[in-house]
This record gives C-alpha cells, structure tokens and sequence, in this order.
C-alpha cells in the first residue's frame, strides 16, 4: 500500500544518515518509539521525538534499553509499528529481549549505529563490530533478518524496507549502520507518499474461536497477526509454545517451535536477499564490504582496474542473512574474495565458509575509530590476482 | 414439567455432568490449561481468584483488559487468564506492558508478577513506571523469595529468615514495597495477604478504575519452599499467622510498614490520590506547546 502522507517529509534534504533513519521509519508507518539515548544514535531519536507529536506518533523515553526493547514489542501487539535506537552497549542489553521478539514473531525494528567496542570502547567513532552479535548475540537458536546501509539516501529507503520485511517475514529487523553512516551528510531524496510501497501488518480476519497467533506449517506460512483488546484472547509466551502460544515443554514442540524461527528466514534468503554487485562475472578479485567500508573499498577497486586488474565488488545490503548460495556460485569463478571490514573478522568468516576453499578469502580487518586506508584494501586485491 | 412420584409437578433442572463442572467464573480463565502447576496450599492461585472477582465488579469489558507477567511461579497466572495476555521475559513484565497501554489506549494493562521479577530485576522498570504515571495496575506477589527456582533469598526476604541461598538465614534489608511505590509516584497503593480474598478484590477493582499506576502487594504463602526452609508449617498455619498477625490500618504511613521475620503485617489501602497519567499529561502538555500542529497519537493503525 501507499505511505500516510502525514508522515512523508517529500522534499531534497541535506541530512545525516540518524536523520534519514527517522524519516525513513516515520514514512513507513511507525508511530511508537521508545529509546535510551546513546552516541552515536541519538540523532534518530532527537528526530523522532520532536517530529512525532506533529505526525500522530508516541514517543517515550524509557529508563534503559532492556525497557525499550520490551516496550516495542508490547507496542507492536498492541497493533503499532515500533521501533528503538541504540548502539553497542546498548544493544547487548537489547539482546535479551531481541530473543522475546523472534520467539513471539514480533515486527519491530531495531537500529544499531555501530561505534568501536568491546565495552563502553569509542563511543563517537565508527565501528563494524556488532555484526557477528546481531546474528548470535541474544541465546538460543534463531535466525535474524540484519540490514546494512552505505549513505544517508540508503537510511531513509533502508529503513522502509526494514519495516516492510518486518511485517511480511513477522520478524524483528536489524538495522546495522555505523557512526560514519549515520553521521555522515548528503542529499536525501523523499519521494512522495503514493510513490512509497508501504507493508501493511497482516491480519486475521477469520472466527475467533479458530485463530491460532502461530503457524509453523511450512517455512513460507507465518500466522497473520490480530490486535490486543480486539476479544481473541490470546496468549503468548517466551517459553516454548505450540501455535496456540500456549506452553508446551518437551523436544517434540521445541523443534516444531525452533524449526519454524530458523527456516522461515533460511528457506526465503532468496527472497530476502538485497545485494549490489558489480563486474563480479569475469572478476578474479571480488570486494565484499558493507556499510561505509563498501564505499572506502570502491577507491582500492578504481586504483586496481587502473592497474588493469579483473576486480569486481558485492555489496552486501543484507548482511543476515547471509547469501551462503551467491558467495559460493561466485567462488567457483574468482580467485579470491577480499573482506574489508571494521573489526577483526566476522563477515570475513562467513565467506571463507561459504566459499568452502574454491576461492581465497583475504581479511582486511581494522579495529575502529576511523575507516580503512584503501591502500591497504588495494594491497588485498593485489594479493589476491597475483 | 415432569410427575415426581409424590405427586407434585416439579421442573427438571438437573444439571448435565458438563454443567455441573462449568463455575460462573471460568469465562475468565483458560480451563483447558488446568491443572496449573502451583503447589497446594500455594496462595496464588487464591489471589487468582481475588483478581477475577475484583474485574468482574469493575464492570470493565474482558475483551479490553491485557494481562501482563514475568518469570516465576506469579509470571504464569497471564497463562490462565482468558484475557489478551503476555507471558514476557524476567523483570521486563512492566516496560513490555508500559508500551502495551501506550499502543493502545482503550486497553486496561495488568501487570501480575512475583516480588522477585517485579522489584529485583525489573526494579528500575517499577520506579519509573510509577514515576511516568503508566495507567497500569501491579499486583506484586510476595511470597519472601525466589520459588520458581527452589527457594533463594530476594528483595523481600525479611532479615532472619533461612533461604537456600542465604543458608545462615538473610541478612540484609529487604524492600518495603508500599513505601517504594508511593515514593516513585503511584497513585493507588495497598498491601493484603492471600487470606483477606474480599478486601483484595475490593482493592483489585478500585486500582483497575483507579487512571495511573496503582500498585496491590499481596503477601503469598510458599509452603513448599519458604514456610518448609523456616518450619513455619502447612499452609493452614500461615493462613493462621495471616489471620492472627496481619493488622489492618487504612492509610498507614507507609514509612512505618516494613515487614520484619515473623512480625505482624500491616495491611490496608495506604495511597488513593489523583494524577494525571502520563498520557494525559502529555498530550496536554504538548497541545500546550504546539496548538494545532499536534497530532494526538491515535492508536493501533486501523485494520
């Protein structure tokens, strides 16, 4: 469906990717946010708090992110889209309740601005560090749908698409930008309301007597959704639970329970799946990057074809999940993949993985604080064609 | 109408054996989950009770009232009501129901929990909850420790009394919970015990009326795990010490209500005051400032 035109700040901006995020929510259709201010996120709920009271949105402040966390999934059931902002240290406190969210199918995003960890680390510098957490960080089995913008535009579009994967996987979505991103400012293009394809949540519209707020009948399948206070008298719980949502403790409704999380994400990543690829057919070095770093990287791939070498670049825009099946066709036609990225090496596992040894994976870590030295990128892809 | 064999007409209302099962008040409960999994003589499933009279004297519409719990013997009573109920993650119980209520405003949110989910780890959550005015209703459970998890000391348990991870008994000061709660701002706080079942659903009804956050502490006997750690006997015996200790005053001050091991409990409605919620005095406050640019929020997006 079409935007609420309320909400659609239609214009050219020149705003920071924080700004964007929040233009991009409120376009989508969000209008309940609960936050705990953090750098470098802050931004995203200044933004929101003061532009809500003027589009119909509720935005509280809470006392921490673990109450963030669970005051957007309580709103999401309540019929609302909702979303939180945060970044490193406040993520790991959100993990606990990024659990409750995938186990109850609750649409929700949440966005990381990622700074330098681990711990309070560089609290006003960039970091990649988190992605590895947002796909394993809260316990338990479980997959997880993890986005990665690379400029303020891709914020505000991103974080609509966020919203729409949420509501059709019913699923929180991850939105994993870094400080750069967010603080970095460019032209921000907002289309007009009719122009912005919108997700609305499904909902059940059948007797009362025969819904069932889960379904894990088919990975495809997931249960539409009814609304609190609308008389089904639902019951749902972080325990494992039959598709009544009602408690069911032995191996048999674990792994209908576990199966359904994990396989409604990992037999649609196709669907999912968002990448920018480019001269990847006849390359013998690929650039696999994310985030900033896939714009830092695009200065050692122009130096490298300047040196006549066949490189081509893969943007990973979903990060999670990760296109294991792409990785791997591409394996078998380059010699290596080359993985900068700001920490020591996660993304960079995941490609050496699916890559199963057809082709060499290079790390191009770097710990944080500031983005690569393309030369150091560049001495990758050199290494990689020789 | 049918002959009995004396003569006299007489109209057959024998109950059919399913009738005779059903009680006025299962249309609140979920009956296909019983048996529940409390131990006999355990007090909650009594304030159960107390809670279901209380809303039904509300007069409030079942479909419009949500039920929220934590972890812990307390967090399973969402699991039995027959309400839009939330069985959430431990001590998150108030912040998942504050953004509950705040999604939509036509729903009475009920957070039911244990001492330990509600003012241990959710502690911060409770303080400012109460601060913030939430239009919510807290029935805390205390039953002086952890018994979920077999018996640990808490933030209730009174100096004195033995618990498995206080072996030499507790030693430190535990929370005076009507005290905590007027002191973060709820407008509506009392203390009963599982024993006072009609006063208890008294307050029950007039905290769900009450706009803004009201707050019941019930004091629950643990016969399983903190009366047998402490021999303080069965559960009729802590009926008896309820029936024997517990000491109504209405409108104590609530700095004097401490509970000490084995000393009298002071119980009563301590706090009935108004405030605006934090709704109302948000969307007045910004009207205030914004005039007609302020959009108020309007609730779940329509369907």
């Amino acid at each position: 469906m079409e935007a609420d035109p309320i909400g659609v700040a239609t214009g050219n901006h020149y705003i920071d990717g924080d700004h964007a995020c929040a233009e991009g929510a409120i376009a989508a259709g969000c209008r309940f946010f609960a936050g705990y201010p953090i750098t470098p996120s802050t931004e995203v709920a200044e933004r929101i708090a003061e532009r809500f009271p003027k589009v119909g949105g509720l935005f509280i402040q809470m006392e921490d992110e673990l109450a963030s966390m669970a005051a957007i999934i309580g709103a999401a059931w309540s019929g609302s889209k909702a979303m939180t902002v945060t970044s490193g240290p406040g993520f790991s406190l959100m993990m606990e309740n990024l659990g409750l969210a995938t186990m109850l199918e609750t649409p929700c995003v949440l966005v990381n601005v990622q700074r330098g960890g681990p711990s309070t680390g560089l609290p006003t510098l960039t970091g990649q560090a988190d992605m590895m957490q947002a796909r394993w960080g809260s316990h338990g089995d479980y997959e997880i749908i993890a986005l990665s913008p690379n400029s303020p535009q891709e914020c505000f579009d991103l974080t609509v698409t966020a919203f729409n994967l949420a509501e059709t996987w019913r699923v929180p979505v991850l939105f994993m930008m870094d400080e750069c991103v967010g603080h970095m400012t460019e032209k921000v293009v907002i289309p007009e309301a009719k122009r912005l394809h919108v997700v609305p949540r499904k909902y059940y519209r059948g007797k009362k007597e025969s819904y069932r707020p889960f379904s894990f009948n088919g990975s495809a399948k997931t249960a539409p959704m009814v609304k609190t206070g609308d008389g089904y008298f639902i019951h749902v719980t972080g325990l494992t639970h039959d598709e009544r949502g009602y408690p069911v403790i032995n191996a048999e409704t674990q792994d209908k329970n576990v199966r359904h999380l994990v396989n409604k994400i990992r037999d649609n990543e196709e669907k999912i799946r968002l990448l920018e690829e480019d001269g990847v057919a006849d390359a013998d070095v690929i650039v696999i990057a994310y985030g900033i770093s896939s714009r830092v990287a695009l200065k050692a791939v122009n130096d490298a074809r300047n040196k006549g070498i066949k490189v081509g670049t893969l943007r990973l825009i979903t990060v999670w999940p990760f296109p294991e099946k792409r990785i791997r066709e591409l394996a078998a036609t380059t010699k290596a993949f080359v993985v900068p990225e700001i920490n020591m090496g996660q993304i960079a596992l995941e490609v050496e993985r699916a890559s199963r040894g057809r082709a060499k994976t290079l790390l191009v870590p770097h710990a944080g604080g500031w983005v690569h030295n393309p030369n150091d990128i560049l001495k990758a892809i050199e290494e990689g064609a020789a | 109408m049918n002959k009995t064999a004396t003569g006299f007409t007489k109209k057959l209302d024998i109950p059919t054996p399913k009738e005779k099962l059903r009680h006025p008040m299962d249309r609140y409960l979920r009956t296909e989950r019983f048996p529940h999994i409390w131990c006999a003589t355990c007090g909650i499933g009594t304030i159960l009770t107390a809670f279901i009279s209380g809303l039904e004297k509300s007069g409030l519409e079942q479909e419009k009232v949500a039920v929220v719990s934590g972890i812990g013997c307390s967090g399973r009573a969402a699991g039995y009501l027959r309400l839009d109920s939330f069985h959430t993650t431990h001590g998150r119980a108030i912040p998942f129901a504050t953004g509950l209520a705040l999604g939509n405003p036509e729903l009475k949110v009920v957070v039911i929990s244990g001492d330990g989910d509600l003012v241990a780890i959710g502690g911060n959550h409770f303080i400012h909850a109460a601060r913030r005015n939430i239009d919510l209703t807290i029935i805390c459970i205390n039953n002086f420790n952890y018994a979920m998890t077999g018996g640990q000391a808490g933030p209730t348990t009174p100096i004195e009394a033995n618990a498995s991870t206080a072996p030499y008994g507790c030693y430190e000061f535990p929370f005076n919970l009507p005290y905590l709660a007027e002191s973060s701002g709820a407008v509506y706080v009392a203390r009963w015990t599982s024993l006072h079942i009609r006063r208890l659903a008294k307050s029950i009804t007039e905290a769900l009326l009450k706009p803004g956050f009201s707050f019941i502490e019930v004091i629950c006997p643990c016969s399983t795990l903190y009366a047998r750690r402490n021999r303080l006997g069965t559960g009729l015996d802590l009926m008896r010490f309820y029936h024997d200790n517990a000491l109504i005053k209405h409108g104590a001050d609530t700095r004097e209500i401490d509970i000490h091991y084995q000393d009298r409990i002071v119980v009563g409605k301590f706090i009935d005051k108004d405030k605006p919620t934090f709704l109302q005095k948000r969307d007045k406050f910004l009207r205030g400032k914004l005039g007609d640019k302020f959009v108020p929020y309007k609730g779940p997006q329509p369907i």
